[in-house]
């Protein structure tokens, strides 16, 4: 029988989130998938499994959650606060779950979108091949109380394992290409961008993320008669008010609001997770150096399960100390055998 | 600027072929008929390809396929042939899709009239006459972008949005129309209300307008429409095109 996990409370932004949907641009379907990609690989690394398994995406704050059967957890995108039956459970690191125990995870206290990961994945029916919910074209829906997801079967590993995250989780400079519309902005307004501190807008889901500055907006002449355009996750779209929004992983395929550049997929995950009211910076690079950052952060998730290292627990926090056992034939541990 | 068409770059892993600058038969047969190339070619290291209006898009991993390496490939299917004179598509349909232009249900009507210069009864003979093409599929799952109107329908997009379109919801600019999928904010002016659902995910064939099809708006009444939101084609009608 397979595992299952219930959700007991939700917050407001909890979805299935896997890779995205590649292959239907042509029909106008976005890729959509995890807002924060390395978040899933790190996940999939704490767990030994491949990042295609779908994990759970909460945006904002988590939920309370529970396991009919003992499972392998991971947390890992925007901290959150997290128990397992009231003991603090480290954020990017691997847990158990055991069986009929209760998962609380409270709202981030450092970036926007946290993840769980559960080891073999969250299953449910794929439509058109992914797990992903992709809410703006109406594919899946928002998790709720009540909802049971069914879990795929777990390959087994250890548990208590953390890493280093890479820091993103509080805006910063981002990484810009030009793009094929870039030079229908006058140079000094690329300038402009460049020297701008922008805040992000606590108006931003998982199409977009819409940018504040104190300057006036930026302008192209004829912006409205542009022809709509291929647009592509990353896109910096520059609205007719002359606002800046970069277009994320549930974005629209096509539009006619001018690009004035494209942030690189590396750094993405960066201006997804900056929470509202962070400030960001942008920064042209080119096509050579995008590639050069494109390559040292596949090396960087590569190399994600090597950066593993076992959790130092503080046993007088260990309120459920016996419930802590190996699955499916780990190696024992120091800190598991405490 | 360069002779078209013209190779871009659309961000770090994507590259944009556009056949003109502006909307053109030609254009947009020349990057339907492009994209099929691409997508039969099967390259490795490319991840995806769409069309759009008057260009080809291809995603690709620039880790396993250099920019240059992709760039002389694709110049090179370019040269094979004159993709302006290609045909259109094969297997294309005529649909028919009852629309009510006007009302409360779609409340723009007006201003779109007065912007084209005609009265909301000239609006809507133009508008339910016009036999128009999908020239592509895009934004949003299974909405077209549909062309191309007469001349008077050159008109811009708002610079305010509007906060909600309805699913189903027809829209006007540039001598396009717009036929919407989703619920969503747009620039452009809701002219006419149809019950058509574009793209069902659970459905065997789930985007019903394909590139290339063409289409009419008959008008219909608010409670004929009504009628026709029990049907998933919201009364529309679909016949072969040889």
């Amino acid at each position: 029988m397979s595992a299952h996990l219930t959700i007991l409370r939700a917050g407001p932004g909890l979805t299935v989130q896997d890779l995205g949907r590649p292959g239907y641009l042509d029909m106008g379907l976005s890729r959509g998938g995890a807002v924060d990609r390395l978040a899933l690989a790190e996940g999939a690394a704490l767990l030994g499994q491949p990042d295609s398994l779908a994990a759970v995406e909460m945006a904002g704050t988590g939920g309370e959650f529970q396991a009919d059967q003992d499972l392998r957890i991971a947390l890992t995108g925007a901290r959150m606060r997290a128990q397992i039956n009231g003991a603090t459970a480290v954020w990017n690191a691997s847990h158990l779950l055991p069986a009929g125990a209760r998962l609380s995870i409270g709202p981030a206290v450092a970036g926007s979108y946290g993840y769980l990961s559960v080891g073999g994945g969250v299953l449910g029916d794929p439509v058109l091949g992914a797990r992903s919910a992709h809410l703006t074209a109406g594919i899946g829906a928002l998790l709720t109380a009540g909802d049971r997801l069914a879990i795929g079967p777990d390959a087994g590993g250890a548990t208590g394992m953390t890493f280093d995250p890479e820091d993103r989780f509080s805006g910063g400079e981002i990484r810009i290409v030009a793009s094929f519309q870039t030079d229908l902005f006058a140079p000094d307004e690329l300038e402009r961008l460049q020297a701008t501190v922008f805040r992000r807008d606590a108006r931003a889901n998982r199409m977009g993320v819409r940018l504040e500055s104190d300057g006036p907006g930026f302008h192209v002449s004829g912006g409205r008669s542009v022809l709509s355009e291929t647009i592509v996750p990353g896109d910096i779209q520059v609205t007719g008010d002359g606002t800046p929004f970069v277009l994320l992983a549930e974005c629209q395929t096509t539009g006619g609001y001018p690009r004035i550049g494209t942030v690189l997929p590396c750094d993405l995950p960066k201006v997804a997770q900056a929470p509202a009211g962070a400030d960001l910076r942008f920064r042209f690079v080119s096509l050579d150096e995008g590639v050069a950052a494109e390559r040292a952060a596949a090396q960087a998730r590569a190399a994600l399960p090597r950066a593993l290292r076992p959790l130092i627990r503080d046993p007088r926090s260990m309120s459920d100390l016996l419930s802590y056992q190996l699955i499916s034939g780990a190696i024992a541990r120091e800190e598991d055998v405490l | 600027m360069q002779d078209f068409p013209i190779i871009r770059t659309a961000g770090v892993d994507g590259l944009l072929i556009s056949f003109a600058a502006a909307l053109s038969e030609p254009a947009n047969r020349a990057a339907l008929a492009f994209r099929a190339a691409l997508e039969a070619e099967g390259w490795a290291g490319v991840e995806e390809t769409s069309s759009s209006l008057v260009s080809a898009f291809v995603r690709f991993d620039p880790l396993r396929l250099t920019h240059a390496a992709l760039h002389q490939q694709v110049q090179a299917l370019l040269d094979q042939r004159d993709w302006y004179a290609a045909d259109l598509p094969g297997g294309r349909r005529f649909w028919r899709v009852p629309t009510v232009f006007g009302t409360d249900l779609a409340p723009q009507l007006g201003q779109a009239a007065q912007a084209a210069g005609l009265s909301e009864a000239e609006a809507i003979r133009s508008l339910s006459q016009a036999r128009v093409r999908v020239q592509t599929i895009g934004f949003a799952p299974g909405q077209p972008y549909l062309g191309e109107l007469p001349p008077a329908w050159d008109i811009p997009r708002q610079k305010e949005l509007t906060p909600r379109v309805p699913e189903g919801a027809l829209a006007v600019a540039l001598r396009q129309l717009v036929l919407f999928s989703v619920t969503t904010p747009t620039g452009w002016q809701h002219v006419g209300q149809t019950a058509i659902r574009l793209f069902q995910p659970d459905v065997p064939e789930p985007f019903l307008l394909r590139p290339g099809d063409e289409v009419q708006f008959t008008t219909t009444d608010t409670e004929t429409l009504a009628r026709m939101r029990s049907d998933p084609r919201g009364g529309a009608s679909c016949e072969a095109l040889a």
